[in-house]
């Protein structure tokens, strides 16, 4: 299925959002939200994506 | 001493982590300054992030993640909700930017979301501006702290406006302060200290200094003159001359 992912459009075989996160080789500490909702993640293996989900995956960044 | 949220910071400098020539320079400022805090946020993971991480947990600081560039209360509280979970803490330095030349905060969204993240458990240290009202509402929707800016962000400008910041000051004489962006130079912390604040937090002057851990020093050295200044009971200004020499007992010469 077609999963924006950070903005960009990829092709996943992935159905829940703790496989994406796995496909898709992410790692450490980061935090997600699926069409601008946040997903806690405790609750990623149970969340399932569906076609055109838009999925964000951020990490700790410099800021002021 | 007053604490935020119950935690007594080990001094009162805030310091950003953003915009420093290198992490290695970065970690020099903080190492040079002794500050306390360090201000954090969340970016697309594009494979940077776990090494900053890394770095910010080996300075032993503690942690006070963003919501820069949020425009919208939902948009300030996902973001909340996703640092509260990658950096394990219910600080929240919540930023409405209102308008894109000044980054003025947007008062009224403010409000609302610190409201909705001090209900779902949040701390919130609110990005303001030196409104009186703005900062009571704050505190009635359940802010501890409140954090007016002195100039908007990166300008370096100082205390744009020293009344509004001293009747703040003297409005809420229990409440945290701490003066949050347009800090310049060394000279403007002091002068937040010398007025009673309680911390002050900078980024753009230390990161974009010729030598940002000289100048995180010079932040740290002016903060803690001016806090002491503010303890020491500092005269009042006035407009005449008063000879600080005895006048009595001046040999007559003329």
């Amino acid at each position: 299925m077609k999963i924006v992912l950070n903005g960009e459009l990829h092709r996943v075989r992935a159905k829940t959002l703790a496989d994406l996160l796995q496909e898709r080789g992410f790692s450490g500490r980061v935090a997600t939200a699926v069409n601008e909702e946040f997903v806690p993640s405790s609750l990623r293996t149970s969340h399932k994506l569906s076609d055109g989900d838009r999925v964000e995956v951020v990490a700790p960044m410099q800021g002021g | 001493m007053k604490t935020f949220y119950g935690t007594a910071l080990p001094n009162p400098l805030m310091l950003g982590t953003a915009q420093y020539p290198s992490p290695a320079i970065l970690e020099q400022a903080f190492r040079q300054s002794g500050a306390g805090v360090a201000t954090v946020s969340l970016r697309r993971e594009a494979g940077a992030g776990q090494t900053f991480w890394q770095m910010i947990r080996d300075l032993n600081v503690l942690v006070l993640p963003n919501t820069a560039g949020c425009h919208t209360v939902k948009e300030a509280v996902t973001t909340a909700h996703m640092a509260r979970e990658v950096f394990d803490t219910k600080w929240i330095k919540l930023e409405l930017i209102g308008h894109t030349d000044s980054l003025q905060p947007d008062v009224f969204q403010l409000v609302e979301a610190a409201r909705i993240l001090t209900e779902d458990g949040f701390e919130v240290f609110p990005y303001t501006t030196d409104d009186l009202i703005v900062g009571e509402r704050l505190l009635s929707a359940g802010c501890q702290v409140l954090m007016p800016w002195g100039a908007p962000i990166g300008s370096g400008r100082g205390l744009n406006n020293e009344y509004a910041l001293r009747a703040m000051r003297s409005e809420f004489p229990d409440v945290p302060l701490v003066i949050d962006a347009g800090i310049g130079l060394p000279s403007h912390a002091a002068h937040a200290m010398e007025l009673g604040f309680d911390a002050v937090l900078l980024n753009t002057a230390v990161a974009r200094a010729g030598d940002p851990a000289v100048m995180a020093k010079a932040m740290m050295q002016a903060i803690a003159a001016g806090q002491l200044a503010h303890q020491a009971d500092p005269i009042e200004a006035r407009d005449m001359a008063e000879p600080s020499t005895p006048v009595i007992g001046k040999a007559f010469l003329s």
